[in-house]
């Protein structure tokens, strides 16, 4: 990891009491909880030693196993660093998480699609409507437990002349199979190489 | 008194100016545009999610699909994550041929949308030289990977195949000649009046609001702030490579149009080095868990086979871990968010695509200029709907 990078880590680490700060593959990560996100958010922008300025992204994740099920991720880019950041939220079904497209106004539709896909509520976002599924859309398409083929299918009748919404009928289904082997993937030609080094 | 009255016109979902399916909610005062509500998603196909049901072989193919008119730049993408997440090596023969074409589809991308935002506002000449420079490169493509657009030529470790004997010497060629028709096509618009009339100070943004507004690629340089990944956070060989980037100063439409066209000058540029550098030597790395074996072994080899079945019914393995990978297509920074959890397939992958953040501030780029306009700043930030709606 680069030296700046490593100086915005003890930055945030002194301000913005992370959770947890990691930096896998030399990418800096920091978890906090939701209430914390303007202020770290706010800080990580004008910092010096941040400056974060740009939001490239938010993603949702869902982990329907767990009990608070979705983790909310920010990516960020300082352009004077040139270095990247990621701010990691976990949140449970019936949360919300205060918006931050006052702070940073592109993070206005990355928000929209996050809602969209998940459900995830953004508190205090101007304008929260769905963004990239149809109109009258039921359902977060991206959630583990929403099926690939969908609930509605949509077809052009030609008696009625109109579109109608019908409950999706697949003549085959999905064939998903087991493809997952049981035994474990071999490693030793790495760690013998590793080894041998 | 006078009092004016705000008028509202759906503009879309299919119009020829859209550059695809793209329905605007436009408030019109007489022909001054107040505000433009971009209704997105119209071809929205799913992939994130269809990739959390395909291996990691079978869901780069879907990269094609986002953004079409450059497909092998998204492709890049993704193989970068997988390798990152797998701590693999790609042999350098395989990075200058994915620099080579990475290039022909940063070529690709900006003749299309120069070209064809020349025509939205009126001339229609660029477009036919432009669409004829185009063909050929699709030819390399096709030469390469039997496809003219969704090539799925990048892999995890490198590319599919070596290049067919003689293509080298055609994009040779090409390069050569390339300039020429790139200067024809100046000639034509660079300092034309009516061109100039319609995008200078266009859709003019300035630095804060770009960096603000998420801006990424040539339409955040066309602002004046030189930010390319490839320069600052070089991937395969590119720090290897002398190019410039060119910057704009005065973030209008026809700053953007510059910045595309000097662009593509540069990408010769790289393309010619990349010929020149280009070792031999494998193209994939030959870990068997990872890249499909040869085809002459597995007439000789039992393990071969083996690994042949597994590869392409299970697939590999990607250890667990998440990791942001992004590379500067040719339309902005496009990046790939992928989250492994150690089985064959993607547990989540996020595309963030350079389009969705520029559309998103279409509003700002309009606001106060005529309907007309319109297309020309659509045009101009280089909407393409694979991306955008993905």
């Amino acid at each position: 990891m680069s030296k700046i990078t490593e100086v915005a880590k003890e930055a945030i680490k002194k301000n913005c009491n992370p959770i947890e700060i990691s930096d896998d593959f030399n990418q800096l990560q920091i978890s906090i909880s939701a209430d914390q996100i303007l202020d770290v958010v706010d800080f990580i922008k004008n910092d010096e030693a941040c400056e974060f300025r740009q939001i490239t992204d938010i993603a949702g994740v869902d982990f329907p196993d767990r009990q608070k099920r979705f983790d909310v991720i920010y990516h960020f880019l300082s352009f004077k660093h040139n270095s990247r950041l990621r701010i990691k939220i976990i949140i449970g079904e019936d949360e919300s998480i205060p918006s931050i497209t006052s702070i940073f106004p592109a993070a206005n539709w990355f928000e929209r699609e996050a809602f969209d896909m998940y459900g995830i509520q953004f508190r205090d976002h101007p304008d929260l409507r769905r963004i990239l599924t149809d109109y009258g859309f039921e359902g977060y398409p991206l959630r583990k437990d929403f099926p690939l083929s969908g609930n509605v299918e949509i077809r052009y009748d030609e008696i009625d002349k109109k579109i109608v919404h019908e409950p999706v009928n697949l003549q085959q289904d999905f064939r998903s199979f087991d493809i997952q082997s049981p035994w474990e993937r071999t490693n030793y030609l790495k760690e013998d190489k590793k080894n041998n080094e | 008194m006078s009092s004016s009255k705000t008028v509202t016109v759906n503009f879309g979902p299919v119009h020829p100016a859209a550059h695809g399916v793209l329905r605007l909610i436009l408030d019109l005062d007489g022909e001054i545009v107040e505000r433009a509500d971009p209704h997105i998603g119209l071809l929205h196909r799913g992939t994130e999610k269809l990739i959390e049901h395909k291996t990691y072989l079978q869901a780069l193919p879907y990269f094609d699909r986002l953004d079409y008119v450059a497909p092998m730049n998204q492709e890049h993408a993704f193989a970068l994550a997988i390798e990152k997440l797998l701590d693999v090596e790609v042999p350098e023969r395989g990075q200058y041929i994915r620099v080579l074409f990475s290039e022909i589809g940063r070529l690709l991308s900006h003749l299309l949308n120069v070209t064809t935002t020349a025509m939205d506002v009126g001339a229609m000449t660029p477009i036919t030289w432009g669409f004829d420079e185009r063909e050929k490169l699709l030819d390399f493509y096709e030469e390469v990977s039997g496809s003219r657009f969704h090539a799925a030529y990048f892999r995890a470790g490198g590319v599919h195949q070596d290049l067919p004997d003689g293509l080298t010497d055609k994009i040779f060629d090409f390069c050569n000649n390339f300039p020429k028709a790139l200067d024809d096509i100046e000639s034509l618009l660079t300092e034309n009046r009516i061109f100039k009339q319609r995008n200078v100070n266009i859709g003019k943004v300035s630095k804060e609001d770009a960096v603000d507004r998420g801006f990424s690629g040539f339409v955040l340089r066309a602002c004046g702030i030189p930010w390319d990944l490839r320069k600052s956070q070089p991937y395969d060989c590119y720090d290897k490579l002398d190019f410039k980037i060119p910057v704009g100063s005065n973030g209008d439409c026809y700053d953007r149009y510059l910045c595309q066209i000097d662009e593509m000058r540069e990408s010769i540029k790289i393309m010619l080095q990349c010929l020149d550098k280009m070792p031999t030597g494998e193209v994939i790395n030959r870990d068997s868990k990872i890249a499909a074996p040869k085809r002459m072994d597995m007439k000789n080899s039992m393990e071969s086979i083996i690994h042949h079945f597994k590869f392409f019914t299970e697939g590999f393995h990607v250890p667990e871990g998440e990791i942001y990978t992004a590379v500067e297509a040719p339309k902005g920074e496009f990046g790939v968010y992928l989250i492994a959890d150690g089985t064959s397939r993607p547990y989540r992958c996020k595309i963030r695509a350079p389009g969705f953040a520029h559309l998103q501030a279409f509003d700002l780029l309009s606001k106060g200029h005529l309907l007309a306009d319109v297309p020309a700043i659509l045009g101009s930030i280089a909407i393409v709907f694979g991306e955008v709606d993905r």
